[in-house]
C-alpha cells in the first residue's frame, strides 16, 4: 500500500515540472481571486471583508477542487503509463488501493496549495488561519468531498474506460455554482436552493462567511457537512467497489485504454 | 501435485464466446504451452487466471484455493508478464522494480534487485527512466518485475515478443533456468514455436475459445504426421 504511495513520491520527486504544475494553478487562482476581490473593495464600502471572504473560499474550494483532481489523476496516470492490470495482478486489495491514492492524494494537493496559502497572507493580507480552529473540520470536510469526487469519476474510469476522462473535469466545473462557494445559498432560486442543499458545500461555505464576518461559529453547519460527506463517501467507496466488479466482468482491467 | 486446475471455465463477452468450457490441469512445477491463432482466447484465459476477469461460469482452483475467494492472497505467489501493459516510464529501472518489490512484499529487496539486474542485463540502466529504454531493455525490465516475487505461478504472454533472436534466446535459457531452480509452474502464450517447443514440457491447442488437443511437442507432432509444431499448429488452424 506504502508502495503505491511510493510510485507516486517517485513520480512528484523525478520531475520539477510535475511539481510546478502543482503550484502553478493554485497560486494563479489565488492571485486572480485577489486582485479581483480588491478591485471591487475600492469601488464599493459594502463590506471589507470581500477581500478575506473571497480569498479564503477560493483556497478552500482549490483544496477541494485539488483533492479531487489529483486522486483521478493518481489513477489516469497508471492508465496512461500502461502500468494499470500490472497494479490489479499485484496482491493489492481494493481497499488499499483507495487507501493508497488517498493519502497520496492528499500529499499531491498540499503541495500544490501550501504554497498558495502562504502568499495569501503577504500579497493580499489574507490568512485563511484566521478560520480559527474549526478550519480542521472544514478541510476534513471538503477532503472527504474531494475524495468522494475522485472515486466517483474513477469508478466511470474502471467501468468504461478512459472515455470517461471528460466526465472528470465538467463534473467539478458544474459544483462551483451549486456549492455556493462565493456567494450565499439566497441568492440561488428556490429550486436551486433544493439541490444545492443536498450537497455539503453549501454548509461549509456558508460557515466560512458566518465565521468571517460575524465570528461565530456554527457548528451545527460544521457537522451537517461531515455528516452528509461521510453518507456520500460511503456511497462512493461502495460504488468504487461495484465499478471493480463490473470491469472484471466487461475484461477492462486487462485492456483498458486501447 | 496439482498446482492448476480448470473445470468448465467459459467467458462470455456480449455475445462473444471468448472461452467455451475448457477443463484441465496442470502439475507444479510445469511448463505449459498455450498454442492459437489470434482471438482464439488465450488472453482471456490468463487473465481469468489472474482474477482481473470474472468468468462467466466454470472455476479455477491455484494451490486448491478458488480464485474467487482468495484472490489477492494467490496473487501474492503469482505474476504476469505480457507486451501489452508497461511499468511507469518516468520511473527509473530500480524504482519500478522497488516498487514491486513493495508491492509484493519481497524480503531482502535490494538484493533481489540487483540480482535481478545483474542476470538479466539490467545493471547498466538501473538508473535511466524505464520510458527511455528500447523496447527489448523494457522487455527485460518486465521480466524482472514479474519475477520479483520468485513466483510459484507465472503467465507469460508472449514474453519475447519484441526481443532480438540473441536476447530472445537468452531470456528463454534465464526462464527455463528460473523455473528449474524454484519449481515454478508456467503457463506461456506465445507464438513463436521455437520457444514453446524449447521450453515447454506439454503443449495445449486453443482454437475459437476452445482447447482442442494437448500433448508434448513431439507427441503432437507424431499424432498430426507433421515435421515440427509450427506445420500442426498451420494443421489445427486451417482444418
Ligand atoms: N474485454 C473484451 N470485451 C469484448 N470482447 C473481448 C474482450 N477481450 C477479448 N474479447 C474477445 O474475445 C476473444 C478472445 O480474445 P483474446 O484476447 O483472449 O485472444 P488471444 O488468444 O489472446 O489472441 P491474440 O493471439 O491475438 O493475443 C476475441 O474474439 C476478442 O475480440
Ligand atoms: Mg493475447
Amino acid at each position: 500500500m506504502y508502495a503505491l504511495s511510493l510510485r507516486h513520491i517517485y513520480l512528484i520527486k523525478g520531475s520539477l515540472p510535475r511539481i510546478l504544475d502543482l503550484i502553478y494553478w493554485p497560486t494563479i487562482q489565488i492571485v486572480l481571486w485577489g486582485f479581483i476581490s480588491k478591485f471591487f473593495t475600492l469601488h464599493t464600502d459594502l463590506y471589507n471583508h470581500t477581500v478575506g471572504i473571497i480569498l479564503s473560499s477560493a483556497i478552500l474550494y482549490d483544496f477541494l477542487f485539488r483533492s479531487s483532481i489529483s486522486f483521478n489523476m493518481l489513477f489516469l496516470e497508471e492508465i496512461w503509463s500502461r502500468n494499470f492490470t500490472n497494479l490489479f495482478v499485484a496482491p493489492l486489495k481494493v481497499s488499499e488501493i483507495i487507501t493508497a491514492l488517498t493519502a497520496t492524494a492528499l500529499l499531491r494537493t498540499l503541495i500544490g496549495i501550501i504554497p498558495a496559502v502562504l502568499l495569501a497572507a503577504p500579497f493580499f493580507g489574507v490568512s485563511i488561519f484566521a478560520l480559527g480552529p474549526s478550519l480542521v473540520l472544514l478541510f476534513l470536510s471538503l477532503y472527504l468531498f474531494g475524495i468522494t469526487l475522485g472515486l466517483l469519476v474513477t469508478s466511470g474510469l474502471l467501468r468504461y474506460g478512459p472515455a470517461f476522462e471528460n466526465i472528470a473535469w465538467s463534473s467539478l466545473f458544474l459544483l462551483a455554482p451549486l456549492g455556493c462557494v462565493y456567494y450565499p445559498l439566497s441568492i440561488l432560486p428556490d429550486w436551486l436552493q433544493m439541490v444545492a442543499k443536498i450537497l455539503p458545500l453549501v454548509y461549509i461555505f456558508e460557515e466560512v462567511r458566518s465565521i468571517l464576518l460575524d465570528n461565530v461559529v456554527n457548528y451545527s453547519n460544521i457537522l451537517t457537512a461531515l455528516k452528509l460527506n461521510l453518507i456520500y463517501f460511503t456511497s462512493a467507496v461502495f460504488i468504487f467497489y461495484l465499478a471493480f466488479y463490473g470491469a472484471r466482468k466487461k475484461g477492462t482491467l486487462i485492456n483498458v485504454g486501447e | 501435485m496439482v498446482a492448476i486446475e480448470i473445470k468448465n471455465l467459459t467467458k462470455q463477452f456480449g455475445n462473444v464466446w471468448a472461452v467455451k468450457n475448457i477443463s484441465f490441469e496442470i502439475n507444479k512445477g510445469k511448463i505449459i504451452g498455450l498454442l492459437g491463432p489470434n482471438g482464439c482466447g488465450k488472453t482471456t484465459t490468463l487473465g481469468m487466471m489472474l482474477g482481473l476477469i470474472k468468468p462467466t461460469s466454470g472455476s479455477i482452483i491455484i494451490n486448491h484455493n478458488n480464485i474467487e475467494n482468495n484472490r489477492t492472497g494467490l496473487l501474492e505467489k503469482m505474476n504476469f508478464i505480457s507486451p501489452y501493459i508497461e511499468l511507469p516510464k518516468k520511473l527509473t529501472v530500480e524504482e519500478n522494480l522497488k516498487v514491486y518489490g513493495k508491492l509484493y512484499g519481497v524480503k531482502n529487496l535490494k538484493e533481489k534487485i540487483y540480482n535481478l539486474m545483474e542476470k538479466l542485463n539490467l545493471f547498466e540502466f538501473r538508473s535511466r527512466k524505464t520510458g527511455e529504454l528500447s523496447s527489448g531493455q523494457k522487455n527485460r525490465v518486465s521480466l524482472a518485475k514479474a519475477l520479483i516475487n520468485d513466483p510459484e505461478i507465472l503467465f507469460l504472454d508472449e514474453p519475447t515478443a519484441s526481443l532480438d533472436p540473441d536476447v530472445g534466446d537468452y531470456i528463454r535459457g534465464f526462464i527455463e533456468d528460473f523455473a528449474s531452480k524454484k519449481g515454478s509452474t508456467i503457463l506461456l502464450a506465445s507464438h513463436n514455436m521455437n520457444e514453446v517447443e524449447r521450453l515447454c514440457h506439454e503443449v495445449m491447442m486453443m482454437k475459437n475459445g476452445e482447447i482442442i488437443d494437448r500433448g508434448t511437442s513431439g507427441d503432437l507432432i507424431n499424432k498430426h504426421g507433421r515435421k515440427n509444431l509450427e506445420e500442426v499448429f498451420l494443421k489445427i488452424v486451417r482444418e
